[in-house]
């Protein structure tokens, strides 16, 4: 009998200080990571008040530069990429023909012939494959995955904690913008960016460089309340503010429109992968939305569960937690959208029993110190 | 980790404190620290029969759900209703303030199959390792 395991776990080059940081280790899409280290509340709260660190490696960075770059960019992705400045950051999405989602990305925009896009490390074989398959003459691809590190310092005191520790006036720096600048003995790039719903920066590094800066800001933000911080507080806090998950909110039978990405899909900059379809399926508006759920009996929502209006099941819960902030069970699925407006009553099926829901106005979570 | 002597333990990581035909049933330290934060407890309405190995209600961490079995059979006398408002309290004190029902039990069906203190915490170890 065979014990061999054909795919073999990935490791983030942080995986080293995550024993005496006191995380348990969780396999997500292959990779060995923290899901929490001094519990998914206080790190939830940490970031929500002062910040978190967190490690999130095992994201893809994909490099496409060259005369057609931006050209090929806009063919793939569903927002508008010309409109991107030098150092500027733009969420977008990549949609297959059906217009079904093949990843939620960012984009970042390095000189006017080069870009990077983050990706989710779950798709980035797909993403890859999808990209290369329609590289035209003129573009290059590259995989920077492997010599990419990426932290994400997240929380309000995230810029007085950084700012110490760089090269560059944090200050100045915008939100949804990056710069290059030196960390300690080595080149990052930091960029005013997060998947929490506060104020912080992702900054990209190379992996050996990655422990001693994650140290740095240990030492640095521990005073003022930062602590590290797992997958379990990174998906608490997105789903407060109602951040799609990919694989969970969002995938490859859910059209950008559907899923409450209209603000990033921009049907009018000209063609693209998946715009015709989009168009077909919800142009004249989508059939069903994810939405916002709050649970008002006893009980947590969790992906998977039916939602029913009316007596007979109108939708799925796709992701739902119990909510740190709001101390209150949340969730995000997909309802009929005669059923999408926030006030409506609906129930969600948790072990058998029906328990009392609303749909509600999100984020759930309004107070976040991010700056738009 | 936290193994109290005088309580006996299930292979699910409940413990049974027995004080006459009363039995206290909660889970232990080793099982709150595994689940992490909880956040949400189904338990039994007082008169319910619960059934030794049988699920008797759920507890949910922030990220997981788990089934409570009960380690003895009975009749449910008392249960932590203040649990049902601050479950952190079975994460803060789960042999005290974190207990969950107490279970009227007939004499022959008493303790037996139960893990002593040791048994659990050599049984903890090796699920540990493995």
């Amino acid at each position: 009998m065979s014990l061999s395991n054909s795919s073999r776990q990935q490791r983030t080059p942080l995986f080293p200080l995550y024993a005496r940081c006191g995380a348990r280790v969780v396999d997500f899409h292959g990779w060995d990571l923290p899901v929490q280290f001094a519990g998914v509340m206080r790190e939830h709260r940490a970031v929500r008040t002062d910040a978190g660190l967190f490690d999130v490696s095992h994201m893809g960075e994909i490099e496409i530069s060259g005369p057609g770059a931006l050209e090929f960019i806009q063919r793939l992705c569903v927002n508008d990429a010309s409109r991107l400045a030098d150092g500027q950051v733009q969420y977008s999405a990549m949609c297959f023909d059906d217009g079904g989602i093949v990843d939620d990305v960012t984009v970042y925009r390095f000189a006017a012939d080069r870009f990077l896009f983050c990706v989710n490390a779950s798709n980035r074989g797909k993403d890859l494959d999808w990209i290369r398959k329609h590289r035209p003459e003129g573009v290059e691809v590259r995989d920077l995955s492997d010599e990419t590190a990426l932290l994400a310092l997240q929380g309000p005191k995230a810029e007085f904690i950084l700012n110490r520790l760089v090269d560059l006036s944090l200050p100045g720096l915008k939100y949804y913008h990056f710069s290059r600048c030196r960390a300690g003995g080595n080149e990052v790039v930091v960029s005013r960016t997060g998947y929490t719903g506060e104020d912080g920066f992702e900054i990209f590094l190379p992996p050996e460089a990655a422990k001693e800066l994650w140290q740095k800001i240990m030492a640095a933000g521990e005073p003022a309340g930062l602590m590290p911080a797992g997958l379990g507080a990174r998906d608490t806090l997105r789903l407060e503010m109602k951040y799609a998950l990919y694989g969970n909110d969002i995938d490859e039978t859910t059209d950008p429109l559907e899923a409450g990405l209209g603000w990033i899909t921009k049907l009018d900059k000209g063609e693209f992968f998946g715009r015709g379809a989009i168009i077909e399926r919800s142009g004249e508006g989508p059939a069903r939305k994810l939405v916002g759920i709050e649970v008002k009996g006893r009980g947590i929502a969790r992906a998977g569960h039916a939602i029913w209006a009316d007596g007979s099941e109108v939708g799925i819960v796709t992701s739902g937690t119990f909510s740190p902030t709001l101390r209150k069970a949340i969730a995000l699925g997909y309802v009929p959208t005669p059923l999408s407006r926030p006030g409506t009553a609906v129930s969600v099926e948790i072990r058998a029993a029906k328990v009392e829901a609303e749909v509600v106005r999100t984020p759930f979570y309004r107070n976040g110190s991010i700056r738009k | 980790m936290d193994f109290p002597a005088d309580l006996k333990y299930t292979k699910e990581h409940e413990w049974a404190r027995q004080e006459g035909k009363e039995v206290t049933v909660g889970i232990t330290s080793h099982a709150q620290e595994e689940l992490g934060d909880i956040v949400f407890l189904e338990l039994p309405e007082v008169g319910t029969e619960v059934v030794r190995g049988k699920t008797l209600g759920v507890v949910e961490s922030v990220k997981a759900v788990s089934d409570l079995y009960s380690p003895v059979s009975g009749r449910v006398v008392r249960v932590n209703e203040g649990l049902l408002d601050a479950p952190e309290r079975v994460n803060e004190d789960p042999y005290g303030k974190g207990w969950m029902i107490v279970v009227e039990t007939p004499e022959e069906t008493g303790r037996e199959g139960l893990l002593s203190a040791a048994e659990y915490e050599a049984f903890v170890k090796e699920e540990k390792g493995a």
